[in-house]
């Protein structure tokens, strides 16, 4: 089994054959971040380009330490710092960068399909780090890794996705994940955050957290992203968290053993109480842990290899 | 039509590991300091059969690594296949103990070479020695083991394999041209 891609762009294009070997090869990775030196000369020599036209702490950091411990060269370009703010539009710059000869570049950007069109356009390995509302795939794979840990498979494990489902790209890129490895996943929000037809995704639909979470394996919170309250989307934060955060009441209709998830930043409070954010049920900092690994074992199949 | 010819049974290869054992003690001057770490995949079942024959003789357990070097070949920028990666576990301290690296067969050096590059990552040994069950020959690397089960002279179109009863369910060395 191969990673034969040349980019890594959504879970949606992904096979389960694909997904398991991304996970394994994750998994082996965990132990290097754990050496006191850490860093293996597996990628010497090559560049990694981290061009994040949206902000971001974990997704970069994440990315750029995974670079880095592979022994490649890592350079982080934010919007505010590049040319963007000059007018080069994303074409030129990616064209601009490609004759610079990076190997790989990551890529974030605030409109969906941005990551695809760089894949068109340049003969670098393209990785989205978040496109839009599309996906997030490395955070779908650092997630899928979190469970496999935690429970020793997906398959047939239920899920929940509570929040702003419709503004998520990590969501999405859940639940194609987590649907095509066998999970059971429903979800729940607003109405005004649930995408319409989201059962054609494969998942069952709740109005109310409570029903939600009843029985399940997994609970995934989604930040509320309080930019978006100005939308009318939401009448307020504390209406909002009156009815969808977890709790240490409502967490008790889940499995007693169920994890609590949440890709973060978190909002304490607002989607999900402090004493469940630190809780014993929590695998929020495993996450980030996980993602590390995921980068690396996504940079590793990617790159190198004559074609 | 492949020729596959049998160089050592199961007997054999036991023999073999029971006179490496005593080597490295004798070597050593008993197990102080000592480590063994073996190379996966056939390796790390090596390694745990010496583990246990070295614990028969001196009645100490000595502590037995994982390596897994993919993450140290030179192969992997040039050529096209991207090896699975496998788990490396070396849960204590390398600084000043007495490696012995072990693997099932000795061939060109460059495995050894990554080895080595990937163990002076986990600390700086006090030494570190080799233990193979065959030395082929055909080295491209100033690399020699220090303990050798069998020494195969081979040609190159030939490939030789060590079947273990942990992968294959037989324990034979053969020879396939």
């Amino acid at each position: 089994m191969r990673l034969t891609k040349k980019d890594l762009l959504g879970i949606q294009d992904l096979s389960v054959d694909e997904i398991n070997l991304i996970l394994d090869t994750a998994e082996s990775f965990i132990e290097v971040s754990t050496r006191e030196i850490k860093k293996v000369p597996t990628l010497r020599g090559k560049t990694i380009i981290n061009l994040f036209m949206e902000p971001s702490t974990r997704t970069r950091t994440s990315f750029e330490i995974a670079g880095k411990r592979l022994g490649a060269d890592t350079v982080n370009i934010s919007a505010t710092t590049s040319s963007v703010v000059k007018g080069e539009t994303l074409i030129d710059m990616a064209r601009n960068l490609e004759a610079m000869n990076p190997d790989v570049i990551v890529i974030r950007h605030n409109a969906s399909g941005a990551p695809h069109m760089l894949a068109k356009l340049v003969k670098q390995s393209i990785i989205n780090a978040g496109d839009g509302a599309h996906e997030h795939p490395t955070q779908a794979l650092l997630d899928m890794m979190t469970i496999k840990a935690r429970k020793g498979r997906i398959a047939g494990l239920r899920v929940a996705i509570i929040g702003d489902i419709a503004h998520s790209r990590v969501a999405r890129s859940n639940i194609y994940g987590l649907t095509r490895m066998g999970a059971q996943v429903t979800v729940a929000g607003p109405a005004t955050m649930l995408p319409r037809q989201i059962e054609q995704m494969g998942v069952t639909v709740h109005q109310h957290l409570e029903e939600a979470i009843k029985g399940v394996d997994i609970i995934m919170m989604l930040r509320i992203q309080t930019e978006r309250e100005q939308q009318n989307i939401f009448p307020s934060l504390r209406e909002y968290s009156r009815c969808f955060c977890l709790n240490r009441e409502n967490i008790r209709l889940a499995k007693d053993d169920a994890l609590v998830m949440h890709p973060g930043p978190i909002n304490r409070g607002v989607e999900i109480a402090p004493d469940i954010a630190d809780g014993p049920a929590s695998v929020i900092l495993e996450q980030v842990t996980n993602g590390v690994a995921v980068r690396m074992a996504l940079l590793y199949l990617l790159t190198g290899g004559k074609s | 039509m492949d020729i596959k010819k049998i160089v050592m049974d199961a007997e054999g290869i036991d023999r073999s590991l029971t006179r490496i054992a005593y080597e490295i003690l004798e070597k050593n001057k008993g197990v102080e300091d000592i480590v063994l770490v073996g190379i996966q995949t056939g390796g790390v079942f090596l390694a745990d059969r010496l583990k246990k024959k070295i614990s028969a003789i001196e009645e100490v357990e000595i502590p037995t690594g994982i390596l897994d070097i993919t993450l140290y070949r030179d192969d992997l920028l040039t050529s096209n296949k991207k090896p699975r990666l496998g788990k490396t576990d070396i849960p204590f301290s390398l600084d000043d103990r007495k490696v012995v690296l072990v693997d099932d067969v000795l061939f060109t050096g460059r495995t050894i070479r990554a080895a080595m590059d990937a163990l002076i990552d986990f600390g700086r040994p006090k030494l570190i020695q080799l233990a193979v069950l065959v030395d082929r020959g055909h080295r491209e690397l100033p690399i020699r083991a220090d303990f050798v089960g069998k020494n195969l002279p081979s040609s190159l179109w030939e490939d030789v394999s060590v079947n273990l009863t942990e992968k294959t369910g037989k324990d034979e060395i053969v020879i396939v041209s």
